[in-house]
This record gives C-alpha cells, structure tokens and sequence, in this order.
C-alpha cells in the first residue's frame, strides 16, 4: 500500500510490520513522532507489544537490553544527547550480543542547542560494537529497519538506523507499505538459541579476567566481519520478495570516471541531479553513496575507486582535530593500497544547514583546480 | 517542479495543507514532496510550510528559497512576513482576504507585475466548517490558480485525513476554487 509518510512514520511502520515486543523510549526531537506512533499502534492493538515508559535515553537502552536478554524483539529511538546518555549501555549491547535495532535519528550535539541534523552523534558511537546504517529516503528508513532485524538476529549484534533531522524525519514522501504476511515471510519470529528465563534466574556479565575478556572481544570483531556478507545476503533476499535493494555501497556513473564524488543520507539525493549535470557537461565524474558505516565497506569502498583520480568526501559532521569522519575512514581505507584516488575532505552542512545542488556543484568545482588536497578538510558554506 | 510555500500560524495546519496536497498529486501518479519549516514551532507564531510537485522524483534536500506560489491562510500575517520573499517576477500570491488583489498591492507594497489572487476563505470556512480554519479550504484556490493537480484527486486524502467531515472540508475547498478572484498585474 502506497502512504504519504514522514521518514518517522516511516520507522514506526516498520516496527509494527516487524512484530517488535518490547519498545522503549524516551522523547526527544527529532525522533519523537516515531515512538508517538508507536504507541498509538500499540494502543489501538495493531502492535501486540510491551511499550515502557521511562525516565531517560539511558533508561531506555536498560530496559530494550532486559528485555532482549530474556529472547524477545525490540525497538528503541533516539537523536543526538539522547544517543549520548546511551553511550556506556551501547557497549552493554554489543557485549552481551544482543540484536536491538534503534533508530538515530541524525541531530547536531548542543551547545549551541541545535535539533536540526548533523551525522555526528551516531558517527561518534563508532567503537561501540553496533552496525551502522544511513539511509537517504523515506522508503530506505522504512526497508532498512526490516533490514536490520534480519542482520542484528544472524549476527547477534545491534544494529542501529541513521536517518537526517528533518530532510527525512519531517518529511513527506511516498513510501510503499509492504503487507504483513510478506513481511512475515522475510522477517520470521525472533527465536534465539540462549536467553534468560526470569524464573531461572544467573549472574551474567561479572568479573571477566583478563584470561577471556580478549577473546569474547576477538568473537564480536568475528561477527562484524560476518555482517558484510549477511548484509548483502539480507539486501538480495529483500530485493527478491519486495523489488527493492541498496547495497552496502551504490556505485553510479563510477566506471569511467576520473572523479567521484562520496556522499551519505539525503546529501546523495542532490548529489544524483548534480552528477548528472555535470556528466552532461562532459566531465567525468562518478557518485559513490555509502550506506554502512560499521562495519566499514572496505573492499567495495576500494572496488568503487579503484584507478580513480580524486575522491571527494562531504560530511556533515566533524571530528575535532581530523576533520570529516566518514573521509578519514576512506583515507584509511585507501591507505597502502594501489591506485587509489587523492581524498578531498569536506565539510559541509552542519547543524542543518542546507547542502544544495549549488553547494555539491562548487565542490566538484573547487576540486577541480586543485591537482591534490592541501588540507585535510576543506570548508564549504562557512560565513565570512 | 512547482514549489509552493504556504504563510499560516502555528496551529492553522499549513503542514496538514501541504501533506494533502502532495498525495493528492502522488495519487495522480506525480512525485511530491511535503515538509514544514525545519525547527520548533510555536502556536499562534508564523510557520511555513512546503510543498514541491514534480514529473520527475524530486532529488532536492533543501528549503524552498524561490516558490513559485506563497499560499497566504492569514492576511495579517503580511504585516509581519515577507511573503514574496525569493520569488521572482512570475511567482504567485493567493492570499485569504475580503479585500482586493489592487487594495492588497497598494498596503503591503507589493511589486507592480505581481500576480494576486484573492479569495474570502475565512467566510467559507466560518460557513462551511463553523470554524475559520482555511487549509484546506485555500487549496481549492491553488487548484484553480495553478491546475497543479485535479480537484477530484483532492477527495481521498480529504477523507483519509478527516473521515466524517471530510465532505464539509472539501466543499469549502471546491467553493473556495469556484469563488477566488485572479487579480491582474498592473
């Protein structure tokens, strides 16, 4: 069925068709017309699911961590501080190997106080143990949450879903709504091997001496590297049942091109009009949308720019003292490796400032002039 | 494209007008697009609202800066609000007003080729909906002004949206369309 649906809605869509059991959440904007309709889907019984109320973001991932333990699906959102009070139970998590799926939705760090978007909150739970994905519409937000059940549960690590504040989360835009028993087919219920029975109650998480805390580490690095493989085989089989896939990476107009542009989130969708005009135009130039960033796509990320002679990297968000994080991780990528392009590091866009077809354009532009990257980062849209 | 951007207050449901409107032209098998102004609202303050329509999936992530058509529910709020702010000489205002398209050029100034229409939405909603809440009512006169989508196709978001007073809602809207006035350009 075919709604016209705000990215948030979006996500709360999914929930439902996703048969979650235990939902909880704390309100914070831009996220919180997600769990708003959560709870109205769990009210009115279209969702037969626990939804907790509690008192804080950290609450929250407490509570989906118990209950997740004890075998069952659940669901949590959140933005920027919120995703910050929930930094010490991300590693809980992912330690315990619990497959949660949340939504972040994208929104710059105060101060300045600021609820419009910018990647930097999710970005900086990089080392948290949990798979990471950004999606650039309102149909990916929908299909990537579908998405991230069927990984988290094969894997055994959370999952977390990036969308941009605004540009997606308050917008309207079709969005196809896939019956339930077809989604029944693709998610089936979540039956995991171990978990904990309230009636049987141990002790899990103590004391962990230094004679096994380095292998239960090595386990969950061995589940991110399986999550390359599941991913892909999970966007297949999705594409099989309901027509639509994304990869891991989307490689457009790359394979003659002698620049490529790398883009995440909405920043792709004008990207996709700016590629192609400027291909009018005769220049080569080739678009590259990343959608996960933990694990880190390497091997497509090198395939993609592989003989190319400059990439050109837009992030919104910044890491102090480096610069953008998502070029930092390309560079890495790069690193060692033949024939890999010069990275351009820009940033762009933050705390929800428009990133136009202008902005992208200028960029390829400003590249242009330059035979290699005098900076690590280069500033575009700042004031004087 | 066409991009609309609608003047309201905070609570008249400028949003509401440009989510109905965008799934009524994706309902004609067009692309659309709805959002409000990205940030907190308030009440009684002046929002913004938009919409883009399209044959082509619409790619921008981005504000409106230059509508082609400023949708005015209040005409109180053009002494607040620049509300050809960005348009170009083509760009369009439909305003809800008891006054005319000359009277309105001459007290809020402005330019001399801009197109004005003019419609008493205030009036027809107050009668036909016992409240002067003009949303949906000032689509009617945006459907005749810009044919931007088919007045039909207003119906099933109109009832998805309202339920029982759904036909009250769009009789407003196609009075509204039947009755607005195109102002000339001087």
């Amino acid at each position: 069925m075919k709604k016209v649906l705000m990215g948030n809605h979006a996500a709360s869509y999914a929930v439902m068709l996703s048969r979650v059991q235990v939902i909880s959440a704390y309100p914070i904007t831009p996220q919180t017309q997600i769990v708003e309709e959560l709870s109205e889907i769990c009210a009115d019984g279209r969702l037969n699911a626990k939804f907790l109320k509690v008192e804080s973001e950290h609450s929250a991932m407490a509570a989906i961590i118990a209950a997740a333990s004890t075998g069952v699906r659940t669901f949590t959102a959140t933005s920027a501080n919120g995703l910050a009070l929930m930094h010490e139970l991300l590693h809980w998590a992912s330690g315990a190997r619990l497959p949660l799926v949340m939504v972040n939705v994208n929104r710059a760090m105060a101060p300045g106080w600021s609820i419009w978007s910018e990647q930097t909150d999710s970005l900086a739970q990089r080392d948290t143990g949990w798979v990471q994905i950004y999606v650039e519409d309102n149909q990916e937000v929908l299909d990537s949450v579908l998405q991230a059940y069927r990984i988290a549960e094969q894997v055994r690590l959370p999952v977390m879903v990036c969308y941009d504040a605004f540009f997606l989360s308050h917008t309207y835009e079709p969005v196809d709504i896939p019956d339930q028993e077809i989604v029944d087919r693709y998610l089936p219920p979540y039956r995991p091997d171990l978990f904990l029975n309230p009636k049987d109650p141990r002790s899990f998480n103590a004391l962990v001496m230094p004679d096994s805390y380095m292998e239960i580490r090595y386990k969950i690095q061995q589940a991110m590297d399986r999550v390359v493989t599941v991913a892909e085989q999970a966007d297949r089989e999705f594409d099989a049942i309901f027509g639509r896939s994304y990869g891991l990476t989307e490689a457009i107009d790359c394979d003659d091109a002698d620049t490529v542009l790398i883009t995440t989130c909405t920043t792709t969708s004008p990207a996709r009009v700016v590629v192609k005009n400027l291909r009018a135009a005769g220049k080569k130039v080739g678009l590259l949308k990343l959608r996960m960033f933990r694990p880190f796509p390497v091997e497509a990320l090198r395939r993609a720019l592989r003989g190319k002679k400059k990439a050109v990297v837009v992030d919104r968000n910044i890491s102090f003292g480096k610069g953008g994080i998502w070029a930092d991780e390309i560079r890495g990528a790069c690193a060692g490796v033949a024939d890999m392009p010069q990275v351009f590091g820009y940033i762009a866009g933050l705390g929800g400032r428009d990133i136009t077809l202008d902005t992208l354009r200028e960029i390829v532009e400003e590249v242009e002039t330059k035979s290699k990257p005098d900076s690590l980062l280069y500033w575009k849209g700042l004031k004087p | 494209m066409l991009e609309i951007r609608f003047h309201g207050r905070g609570g008249q449901g400028a949003v509401t007008s440009a989510e109905l409107l965008a799934q009524a032209a994706i309902a004609e098998g067009r692309y659309a697009q709805a959002f409000p102004s990205f940030g907190p609202e308030r009440r009684g303050a002046p929002v913004l609202a938009f919409a883009r329509i399209d044959d082509h999936p619409i790619r921008l992530r981005q504000q409106i800066y230059e509508p082609d058509v400023a949708m005015v529910l209040e005409e109180a709020l053009m002494k607040i609000v620049d509300v050809e702010a960005g348009m170009d000489e083509r760009g369009l205002i439909i305003v809800n007003t008891m006054h005319t398209a000359a009277e309105l050029r001459e007290r809020y100034h402005l330019k001399p080729a801009r197109r004005i229409w003019t419609v008493d939405a205030s009036r027809i909603a107050l009668e036909g909906l016992g409240r002067p809440i003009t949303n949906t009512t000032m689509l009617g006169a945006l459907i005749n002004a810009t044919q931007c989508v088919r007045l039909d196709s207003m119906k099933a978001p109109l009832d998805a949206r309202f339920g029982k007073i759904a036909e009250k809602n769009f009789n407003v809207l196609k009075r509204a369309h039947d009755e607005c006035c195109a102002g000339e350009a001087r």
